[in-house]
């Protein structure tokens, strides 16, 4: 039973790689579509952009479509009540991700200025909401979320569309994209020559950089005042269990417990305000690649400070708490645990060294003629 | 309460999406092989032409490959969203290879991708080539996975249910890997999309030489995919044969419904080459039939009785009764997991647990314990899918293959023989073949999921269990938004396609990638330049 315990927090702790790997990854190419229309005034200026994250985007955003198959495989019950209760929001996140395969590879393909402002402001769109909608997923775990489940573990959710957008989750939202923002202007800092491009590229990184600090802040006073939750009895953690046999409460600062029970842990913000503030710096120096990192830095601050608030928790029900899902009760059984750890142990490396490499082989500056000269450039 | 309306729309939405992302899939599977192919001739035999050629349809294949990515990505979530129940109940299985197909094979075949469009200038040729190869088995290893998903909804092995947890959990992933049923669907599957790309590569090298254009590249183009196209159908139809077979013993329901077989017949029965199905009367309306033809045909013997679907429809009737039990005790053990009275009743009877699933749509409540004697008849007739659409889909599926066998088998023995750009006659055929593979794929698709119904794991779990409760307008809000967006995404993907198509092959010195800024790399590609 107890190797069965250290499986579900080791998936938690993936878990969270994952998000994080995700937001890096994705948040980046997001950032350069949202921003796409500002740091790139002219139609060279734009397919420059484009094309600094052009080889990149489509293995960038398996990070997205491996979160959803590895939730499915590692949390089956989160990924049927997050994924169904959470509907509009869903599609909201799918329909504006769906067009950006698409704004990416067709838009370059004829040369009319209507088609390429189209498929532009598609691109702004497809890189603005997903992340705006991944930080407010987040901020409304923290909320809780109206579900419950009958006998057979049917999820019903009884809550609205609107009450999904309520003013802490669009915070977190928003606070999503502002580091998205940062890390795309690091990578358009990084692939471009100094210019008016790279100066739009920087000062977007640092409204970025600046809007995620205030937000992170208001953020931390805002959790404290939510209604956390906190688990009075339930089944041993070790042991095989569904969402119907605990008991859970609500309290407020609730969320704060973690931190006071285990004094180390306010480490993890810290490691959140370190990348931010640091990287702030590395911006104004233009020094982009260590930008770029330290905005990676951030973002593993900020979610590992919402996760290590919510833990045990997953996804708190607001109607039901008892009914609340966790790290205990949501998991795979042992045995798939298992397995997908020996398949995360031999190619997740594998996945990081030849996305490197991708990265190596293309590095260097994108610069106006080749993208003019080039007929495939996007 | 489960609102049949809602599980109505959301069969109708996933079938929509589903078969929409079929359309790119199999062209994708089959041509990023096929570039490997073409490109190794270019690497072997240091011909630039063979460059053109390979550059001309990866300029094809990226375009079909862009929509391919935005359809799965609704895939990859709308079991969640829209099959909440369904994933909950077997995403211990079921999440397995969909997780490992992102880790193992989708980043792969997606990380290289962008080389494959991107590094012409900044990979010798020889890590080129690999880059290119890493596509095409990416693509291919993300098609096993995805099959060895569908396998376990076809065939569900190397799994138990858990009464502690409420759900399915896996006992054995060699046995979810190496099932029968999802390896035979893989190479099936795998291999027509082969001949999908086969096709496509044939048939637009023909337009090509009907009108005199790209005469060089389109000839070799043609020889090379007509190759590869008759190879490939001949193994489509042997497996297709297999997976009959294989998928027969595992779900006698889908293959009476395939033959239209209402009574069980002696062996040798007869075989339906076409019929009039009649689901409300249980019989054929009329049918011309083979006789002894299908016994040897399903079984690969003369003497093994097929079971007609009066004996799956009685079978079924009992296994009911016996499944019913079963949901009752897990009723109580989903309040009271401790009590032994329950766990045994359980375990008497949970070999029948789906087939007491199934009454529950008709009893009252929905609560099995007041299921009557006409809802398990009811429940029981449920048990056979669709005749009349899984008959005649199946033929169409059929005859395509027989279409395409007879195209390829031409197609080789004229371009070996000769020049092909001289048979006018069958240039003209070859362009309008595109379709054909396209309409066999989905076809299959179709056989395979509407002639598992009414399951959504076949003998575990009903379909009609398995979807999210939803409303009525959320279901119709996004079946809506799909079919608006898909829509505009095909217009402007036959658009752009048909575009490239008709502009053709271009010229060699404007494919230099320029973002080489690197002095080095700048070398690199001067010396790569000489080579050809």
């Amino acid at each position: 039973m107890e190797l069965y315990l250290v499986f579900k927090v080791l998936w938690w702790l993936l878990l969270g790689v994952l998000l994080m790997g995700l937001a890096i990854m994705v948040g980046m190419d997001m950032g350069v579509g949202a921003m796409l229309r500002y740091v790139g005034r002219t139609d060279t200026e734009r397919r420059i952009a484009l094309n600094t994250i052009a080889p990149h985007w489509d293995g960038n955003q398996v990070w997205f479509i491996l979160g959803g198959g590895a939730i499915f495989a590692a949390f089956p019950l989160i990924y049927a009540t997050a994924f169904s209760g959470l509907y509009i929001v869903m599609l909201l996140l799918l329909w504006t991700m769906i067009v950006r395969p698409l704004g990416f590879e067709y838009r370059s393909k004829l040369s009319s200025p209507a088609w390429r402002n189209a498929w532009d402001w598609t691109l702004v769109v497809s890189g603005a909401v997903p992340m705006v909608v991944y930080g407010a997923g987040t901020g409304n775990m923290l909320m809780g979320v109206p579900f419950h489940f009958s006998w057979d573990l049917t999820s019903y959710y009884t809550g609205s569309f609107l009450s999904l957008l309520n003013p802490f989750a669009v915070m977190c939202g928003v606070l999503s994209l502002s580091l998205s923002v940062w890390m795309g202007g690091a990578m358009l800092m990084g692939r471009t020559a100094r210019g008016a491009l790279w100066d739009r590229a920087r000062r977007a990184a640092t409204v970025g950089g600046l809007v995620a600090i205030v937000l992170f802040t208001v953020g931390g006073i805002w959790v404290s005042h939510l209604q956390g939750y906190r688990i009075e009895h339930a089944p041993l953690p070790g042991v095989a269990q569904t969402p119907l046999q605990q008991s859970v409460t609500m309290a407020e600062g609730a969320w704060f417990d973690n931190y006071h029970a285990h004094r180390v842990l306010w480490l993890v913000p810290a490691l959140g305000y370190v990348g931010m503030l640091f990287g702030l710096l590395a911006i104004r120096a233009g020094r982009s690649t260590l930008a770029w990192w330290l905005g990676a830095l951030a973002w593993i601050g900020v979610i590992g400070t919402a996760g290590v608030s919510l833990f045990p928790f997953l996804m708190p029900s607001s109607s039901d708490p008892s009914q609340s899902l966790t790290v205990w009760n949501a998991v795979s059984s042992r045995y798939t645990l298992m397995w997908m750890t020996g398949w995360t142990v031999v190619f997740m490396p594998a996945v990081v060294a030849y996305t490197s490499w991708a990265f190596y082989v293309m590095r260097g500056k994108v610069k106006a003629e080749h993208v003019e000269s080039n007929p495939h450039a996007y | 309460m489960i609102n049949d309306t809602v599980v109505e729309l959301s069969r109708l939405q996933f079938a929509a999406t589903a078969l929409y992302h079929f359309l790119f899939v199999p062209l994708t599977l089959g041509l990023s092989f096929l570039l490997a192919v073409m490109e190794t001739v270019y690497v072997i035999t240091g011909k630039k032409i063979y460059r053109e050629i390979t550059q001309f349809w990866s300029g094809l294949f990226l375009i079909n490959f862009a929509l391919g990515v935005a359809t799965g990505l609704t895939m990859e979530f709308e079991f969640g969203t829209n099959w909440s129940f369904y994933s909950g109940f077997v995403g211990d299985i079921f999440g397995a290879p969909l997780a490992i197909e992102g880790l193992m094979a989708f980043f792969m075949e997606s990380t290289f991708v962008g080389l494959m469009a991107f590094g012409w200038s900044r990979l010798s040729k020889a890590q080129h080539l690999t880059v290119t190869y890493l596509v095409a088995l990416g693509s291919n290893f993300s098609a096993l996975w995805i099959l060895v998903a569908n396998g376990f909804m076809q065939n569900p092995l190397g799994a138990a249910f858990n009464p502690v947890t409420m759900r399915m959990e896996l006992t054995s992933l060699a046995a979810l890997i190496f099932s029968e049923d999802a390896q035979t669907k893989f190479v099936h599957t795998s291999i027509a999309g082969y001949v999908t790309a086969a096709i496509f590569v044939t048939g637009i090298s023909a337009y090509y030489m009907l009108r005199g254009r790209h005469m060089e590249i389109a000839r070799r183009s043609f020889r090379m995919a007509s190759l590869f196209g008759v190879l490939s159908v001949a193994g489509v139809i042997t497996l297709g044969d297999a997976l009959g077979f294989v998928g027969g013993h595992a779900q006698p329901s889908k293959l009476a419904a395939m033959e239209a077989m209402w009574q069980t017949e002696q062996a040798p029965a007869p075989f339906n080459i076409a019929a009039w199905p009649d689901q409300g009367e249980q019989r054929n309306a009329w049918s011309i039939q083979i006789p002894y033809v299908l016994t040897p045909l399903l079984t690969h013997t003369f003497d093994t009785i097929v079971p007609g679907i009066d004996r799956i429809e009685a079978d079924a009737a009992a296994r009911i009764r016996n499944g019913i039990p079963a949901v009752n005790a897990l009723k109580v053990l989903s309040a009271d997991p401790a009590n032994a009275a329950a766990l045994s009743q359980f375990n008497a009877h949970k070999d029948d647990l789906g087939y007491g699933f199934l009454v529950k749509r008709y009893a009252k409540d929905q609560d099995v314990a007041n299921a009557t004697d006409e809802d398990i008849a009811r429940a029981s007739k449920d048990a056979i899918p669709n005749v009349f659409t899984i008959f005649w889909v199946f033929r169409v599926m059929v005859a395509c293959g027989l279409l395409m066998l007879a195209y390829f088998v031409i197609s080789v023995i004229l371009s070996l023989r000769g020049d092909v750009a001289r048979q006018r006659w069958f240039l003209k055929i070859a362009p309008w073949m595109i379709p054909i593979p396209f309409i066999a794929c989905e076809m299959g698709w179709v056989t395979a999921e509407v002639g598992r119904q009414p399951w959504a794991v076949f003998g575990l779990l009903p379909t009609w269990m398995s979807a999210s409760t939803h409303s009525v307008g959320y279901m119709i809000f996004s079946l809506v938004g799909f079919v608006l967006l898909y829509t505009v995404f095909a217009a402007v993907e036959v658009y752009l396609m048909v575009r490239a198509i008709r502009k053709g092959p271009q010229s060699h010195h404007a494919q230099e990638d320029s973002t080489t800024t690197d002095p080095e790399l700048a070398a690199l590609v001067l010396t790569t330049e000489k080579e050809h």
